[in-house]
């Protein structure tokens, strides 16, 4: 009963996406207000369904309802609830219905938050969503059915992939896909946009809060999902180039240009056709990151070929979207008038180069992620683009990048003074030459790449807060006045300020973790002993446990300072008897940011076990930075300016009172 | 050949100092340049059953024998680049990370540069073009417009002597 009430509100859900892509489009044409409104009622009770559809699905996999085959292939009546729950988006079909309940829920939250939008545009914008919707309703009920029933159920499923039993993957895929498909509603912004042939400050300022969510649930995702790669796939690297990753890059990548392009839009009116093209851009990344992670492409071009079944009905949708919305840009992009002019040197002209390098990275990863499949599609020779490719043609556009970070902040609006701005950092850059000096000083030599990098960064940290040292007049105004000038900076400066420095720091984690990382890889006896930098690991001997639906072998190590005790570490590997696989769980000790990392390998049967050690030095900044990053979005997007839907502060009728600059 | 390489690591590595470097024990070269250089080496090269791991990473039994053949080939006296040679005269470019630049890799390798440079003489155009057409706006004032200018600007230097 409950599969198939599931099954059937999805398929409402469809009708109702169906009636929301026509009705309130012909609403918007013959300029008949109940026709456009009904688009809210259709989005939020479209909602209502796929919760309920959802949910169902849910209660399947907490119930252990083998009778159906999805609950089946990837649930165990003995796994512990809260992967009962996650398993629903660890598999194919689970996510997808994960994918439309977000969808749903975007298009919800718009209906309801988008109160003062004009109708039409509302109207427009909702359509769009619907249009999005009905193709991934009839993705999932044509192809990747969740509900469907075995007729003779088995007494046990197969368990969930034992890497996807970890905390981290309960959050990950969530996070990621509120970004992705977050960004849908900067697509139907665009979209309606161009509909209208209307697109002017305003357009901006209501774009720009949805982006300003969605690139902070991608950029959380995107942290959350490294930080589980390094911590469970067991050989502690953080990231890998691996397509599924890129896939997920691509749209950061477009995304984090067009937070800054709207910018451009919302206070200058430039860059209109750009900014819409972005929009319609980084979405289009989002679909195509679904699609090579959901059509099994990336695994294997073969094994695409012999079920295309998904695989082509994404393609289909890719196709139908992206190429329909690239032509309709094409078609009406003309119609829109363009903006303000700005001097090379400005804020725009910084935020343009900012464009430019982010878009420039963005194909880099395009080109290296496709190439190998189209050119093994064409001509069938076989080529890997890896790490090294990514390293030597990725990290360059970095560069100059970080360079102009903390320019672009201090440059003013149409016609900047870069003489005035490079004066004002020229703390910043003073103290980054010392760094490089230091650090080069520090390590004796070796490649000049590290300090260079680490110097960088600091300069990139520095500019941030010479941003808001700036505003505030500090150290040129008494403290008091810089204090009420701090506390009345509009939040997106802070936001600004914050984000730009946590790319600052995650640089430096990167740089140091892979510069001065100690490893050691031994085959250790009991009481061996493992020396990295200060510290040393002694393996005092293995036990054994039984988990809920594994068996654990637990080695114990004693880790000291400089002789003094630190602590113990408990690396194990479980191993899951149904699907006859086995993780590898590894031990972290966090000392400041930095850690301590053991994860085993094979024990042999006289008792000595090959062990992996490593020290991290200030590891964590690498996923510390994205965090700030991410707060600083959170920051702006708290700013007044940005609170789309919230009522306006009622007008104080007496003039005596006085009003808050902004 | 391989196992006695093998072999001939694991002896050597009995009488070693802690500070070895290898993703098995077992593997580590006697030299620690040489054992470097094949580190080096691995993070170029593909585990061709993996997905996307170079054989450093990989715990795969090809990657293995791949490290010990990459070692072996460094220990007979090769360059890195006749290591990486000789394992595509046997694997194919499959196994580089980095595909080599050819015919079939020039889109691959110069699509980056074609985008920035593109991308910035494009920008650099467009932002020229603008400019002009605004400055013939801004400049094109026809006689008459001269004219009445000039008159204003005395009146007005006028009305001010006076006060």
């Amino acid at each position: 009963m409950i599969a198939e009430s599931g099954h059937y509100a999805l398929v409402l859900a469809l009708g109702l996406a169906l009636i929301q892509s026509f009705v309130p489009v012909i609403g918007a044409r013959v300029k008949d207000p109940a026709l456009m409104n009904m688009s809210r009622s259709t989005a939020i009770a479209q909602f209502v369904f796929v919760l309920l559809s959802f949910g169902a699905l849910i209660l399947l996999h907490v119930l252990s309802d083998f009778s159906v085959v999805n609950v089946y292939e990837n649930s165990h009546s003995l796994k512990p609830l809260i992967y009962k729950i996650t398993g629903v988006w660890g598999n194919h079909e689970g996510s997808m219905l994960l994918w439309v309940f977000i969808l749903s829920l975007f298009g919800a939250l718009v209906a309801i938050f988008g109160v003062n939008l004009p109708l039409s545009l509302r109207a427009h914008v909702l359509a769009v969503q619907a249009w999005i919707a009905t193709a991934f309703y009839l993705f999932i009920l044509l192809t990747s059915n969740p509900f469907l029933r075995i007729a003779n159920p088995p007494l046990e499923g197969r368990d969930l992939n034992p890497i996807l039993q970890d905390p981290g993957l309960a959050v990950h895929p969530p996070m990621l896909y509120l970004g992705y498909v977050g960004f849908s509603i900067s697509f139907s912004f665009a979209i309606a946009a161009l509909i209208e042939g209307r697109i002017d400050a305003a357009w901006a300022r209501w774009v720009r809060p949805w982006t300003l969510m969605a690139w902070i649930f991608l950029t959380l995702g995107i942290a959350m999902g490294s930080y589980w790669a390094y911590y469970e796939l067991g050989w502690g690297g953080w990231w890998f180039w691996d397509p599924v990753e890129n896939a997920s890059l691509m749209p950061w990548l477009a995304g984090t240009a067009l937070l800054h392009s709207a910018v451009v839009m919302e206070k200058r009116e430039a860059l209109k056709i750009w900014t819409v093209l972005l929009a319609i851009l980084t979405f289009s990344l989002s679909l195509l990151g679904t699609f090579l992670v959901r059509s099994g492409v990336l695994t294997s071009v073969h094994a695409f070929a012999t079920d295309p079944r998904r695989g082509v009905f994404i393609l289909m949708i890719l196709c139908v979207f992206i190429g329909g919305s690239l032509s309709f840009y094409a078609w009406r992009a003309a119609s829109l008038k363009q903006g303000g002019l700005f001097a090379p040197i400005s804020r725009e002209g910084a935020l343009v180069l900012n464009n430019l390098l982010l878009t420039t990275a963005c194909a880099t990863v395009f080109i290296g992620t496709l190439y190998p499949l189209a050119l093994e599609v064409v001509t069938g020779e076989r080529i890997s683009v890896g790490a090294p490719f990514f390293n030597l043609t990725f990290a360059p556009l970095f560069l100059p990048l970080l360079l102009a970070v903390p320019f672009g902040p201090l440059l003013a609006w149409k016609r900047g003074d870069l003489v005035g701005a490079a004066q004002r950092l020229m703390v910043a850059g003073v103290v980054a030459l010392v760094t490089i000096a230091i650090v080069w000083a520090w390590q004796r030599g070796g490649s000049a790449f590290a300090p260079l990098a680490i110097g960088l960064a600091m300069f990139v940290i520095l500019g941030a807060a010479v941003d808001i040292a700036e505003r505030v007049k500090l150290f040129r105004a008494p403290f008091a006045t810089s204090w009420s000038r701090a506390t009345g900076l509009p939040r997106s400066t802070w936001g600004t300020a914050f984000a730009h420095a946590g790319l600052g720091i995650a640089l430096i984690g990167i740089v140091c973790e892979s510069t001065w990382n100690i490893e050691h890889i031994a085959t250790m006896r009991l009481n061996d002993t493992a020396q990295l930098g200060s510290y040393s690991a002694t393996f005092d001997g293995m036990t054994s446990r039984q988990g809920p639906n594994y068996r654990e072998d637990i080695a114990t190590f004693t880790i000291r300072q400089g002789g003094a005790l630190v602590g113990m570490m408990t690396p194990s590997k479980r191993s899951f008897t149904t699907r006859g696989m086995s993780t590898t769980e590894a031990a972290l000790m966090t000392r400041g940011v930095s850690q301590l990392y053991i994860s085993l390998g094979a024990a042999d049967p006289n008792g000595s076990i090959t062990a992996r050690i490593y020290y991290k030095p200030l590891v964590l900044l690498i996923w510390f930075g994205p965090v700030l990053m991410a707060f600083g979005g959170m920051l702006s997007l708290s700013d007044r300016r940005l609170r789309v839907g919230a009522p306006k502060p009622a007008r104080p009728k007496l003039s005596g009172l006085a009003q808050p600059a902004e | 050949m391989r196992r006695l390489a093998a072999i001939v690591a694991l002896v050597l590595m009995a009488g070693l100092p802690s500070a070895l470097h290898a993703v098995q024990p077992d593997e580590v070269m006697h030299d620690p340049a040489k054992e470097a250089r094949a580190r080096a080496l691995s993070r170029e090269l593909r585990c061709m059953v993996c997905q996307n791991q170079s054989i450093d990473d990989s715990e795969a039994p090809l990657a293995r024998d791949l490290r010990l053949l990459v070692r072996e080939r460094i220990a007979a006296g090769d360059s890195d680049k006749q290591v990486l040679n000789f394992l595509v005269a046997r694997y194919g470019e499959f196994v580089l990370l980095k595909p080599p630049l050819e015919e079939h890799t020039l889109i691959l390798w110069f699509l980056t540069p074609a985008v920035l440079i593109g991308g910035g003489a494009g920008l650099w155009l467009y932002n020229r073009k603008r400019w002009a057409s605004r400055r013939e706006d801004v400049t094109a004032l026809t006689p008459e417009e001269e004219e009445r200018l000039g008159k204003l600007i005395a009146s007005l230097s006028d009305s001010t002597g006076k006060s």
